[in-house]
């Protein structure tokens, strides 16, 4: 049974007191809190099996890679790729699109071809390709949102042509919250004969995910914002086109081979099996240790409760806020449409303010752009605030929350 | 920065948003003294319930929390806050 106070025993940070008051942690699309069981897995492996993964012959080494590469199965199997394969492990979402921009779009870009990203991207999903346009000459195109948050599905229609190579969406957007129905964009992507990669870093950490379902040809995601720890991310990959990419970081552990031919003073390389061709250099062994134990708790937990937990939340929230007249909640209310994040400000407050008055309460919510400048200018917002919700969080935060608001309310 | 400012600020961040103020965060030991200090020559306009201080030091906005953070408004540059600050803490 999912029980968010059982589940907050788990917490350690949880416990804490900021400002004299019990923490409530509403930053979760920033970055999530970590369990113990996380904490001691990472500890765990520091202890016990440390050591370089890979091509060295000791017991530690073999540990080290046992588990590096059991990380890689755990990620497959919780997004349902179909092999470790298909699973590169990255710093975090930024670098898995980025591997994408750089492995993919500089070999199969060029001038008269577009790339469409929609105007609710993080901007880790606008300037790579912004970066890359100016390399190779190809167009960015930028898909109209709704008034509401919402993508503009006319737009993407009509956007899409045969010089469309491919389109960038998030899966949801780190601001309002919105779900993009990635499998239709997918459909409408490869009708087209282009390719689609999908921001999941607010998605697979909150809803079940299933890459095969949802037809994207590639999906990045960040552990940190799923229990895991900071610096490890994934790329996922379909099999076929990673075959094909080139590798973007050059160095050891992704090469096969390099031979050296005296005769013409140059190096043979062939490049390593997927997916350690996309794994320049000693990788992250311990993130992935992490992460591999936050997808246990998640998978524990089950990926349909915290959805429905997060839903649930969110709904009150929006409802909770009605009763503060000075209160304004951007995005659909819908949470057929949404996950757990409601942006939203206050009269008379910038974001700004608004988070650090909060902050004097114990309450952590982020301010201002987050990393979404296009969406909030087309939004016509300054800035916003934003509370986001995980599996941890409770109604009687929230209730603590609008309580706090109404009293700044009041104040005013 | 200089030796008053690193004396009594912890980090100084931009924010984001379409005003580019910039939130302070005073060294949690000294916030008491740095709370006495701003009060004193800055001019104060509006105070809640003592956690919150709204004042003004020239044409500079600033929003004062017990907690010891600070959002300082209409800033040029990081030049001119650092000139603020240090004729508000010296």
């Amino acid at each position: 049974m999912f029980d968010p106070y059982k589940i907050r025993e788990d917490f350690p940070i949880l416990k804490r007191k900021i400002n004299n008051h019990p923490l409530i942690y509403f930053d979760n699309a920033a970055t999530s809190q970590k369990p113990k069981q996380v904490i001691e897995a990472i500890k765990e492996y520091y202890e016990l099996h440390n050591a370089n993964v890979h091509r060295a012959v000791h017991t530690l080494s073999l540990e080290a890679t046992e588990l590096y590469e059991s990380a890689h199965e755990e990620t497959a199997k919780f997004i349902g790729a179909e092999s470790i394969e298909e699973i590169i492990f990255t710093k975090g979402t930024t670098e898995a699109i980025n591997t994408v921009a750089y492995s993919w779009g500089l070999r199969n870009l060029k001038k008269g071809d577009e790339v469409l990203v929609t105007l609710m991207e993080h901007h880790s999903n606008i300037v790579p390709w912004e970066i890359l346009s100016k390399i190779k000459g190809f167009k960015v195109r930028y898909i109209d949102v709704n008034k509401d948050g919402t993508l503009n599905q006319q737009a993407l229609e009509e956007a899409l042509s045969p010089k469309v190579k491919m389109v960038c969406v998030t899966h949801v957007s780190n601001v309002t919250g919105v779900i993009n129905d990635v499998r239709h964009i997918a459909k409408l992507a490869h009708e087209n004969n282009a390719l689609i990669l999908v921001d999941g870093a607010q998605s697979v950490p909150h809803i079940p995910i299933n890459v095969k379902e949802l037809d994207c040809d590639f999906l990045a995601f960040s552990g940190h914002k799923m229990l895991g720890p900071t610096g490890i991310g994934v790329l996922y990959g379909k099999r076929e086109i990673l075959e094909k990419m080139e590798p973007f970081h050059g160095g050891g552990e992704m090469i096969r081979e390099v031979s050296y031919n005296p005769k013409n003073q140059s190096c043979k390389i062939t490049w390593n099996d997927l997916p350690w061709k996309f794994e320049a250099g000693t990788p992250n062994i311990c993130g992935g240790v992490g992460l591999m134990s936050a997808i246990k708790y998640l998978k524990n937990l089950g990926m349909d409760n915290a959805k429905a937990h997060e839903c649930a939340l969110t709904e009150y929230t929006i409802k909770r806020l009605q009763e503060c007249e000075k209160v304004r909640v951007y995005g659909p209310k819908d949470t057929k449409v949404k996950c757990g994040i409601v942006p939203f400000n206050l009269e008379g407050f910038d974001s700004h303010d608004l988070a650090l008055l909060l902050d004097t309460y114990g309450i952590m919510i982020r301010s201002g752009f987050h990393c979404a400048q296009p969406l909030h200018q087309r939004l016509e917002l300054k800035s916003s605030a934003r509370a986001s919700f995980y599996i941890y969080n409770t109604k009687e935060e929230i209730d603590k929350f609008v309580e706090v608001l109404k009293e700044i309310e009041k104040s005013l | 920065m200089s030796i008053v400012i690193n004396d009594y600020i912890a980090r100084i961040e931009e924010a984001c948003g379409e005003e580019r103020d910039y939130i302070i965060h005073f060294k949690y030991d000294k916030k008491e003294e740095v709370i006495t200090k701003i009060l004193k020559k800055a001019t104060l306009q509006k105070t809640t319930a003592k956690i919150i201080f709204d004042l003004k030091y020239k044409e500079t906005y600033i929003r004062l929390y017990a907690t010891g953070k600070a959002v300082f408004k209409k800033i040029k540059d990081k030049e001119q806050l650092n000139q603020i600050l240090t004729e508000l803490l010296s």
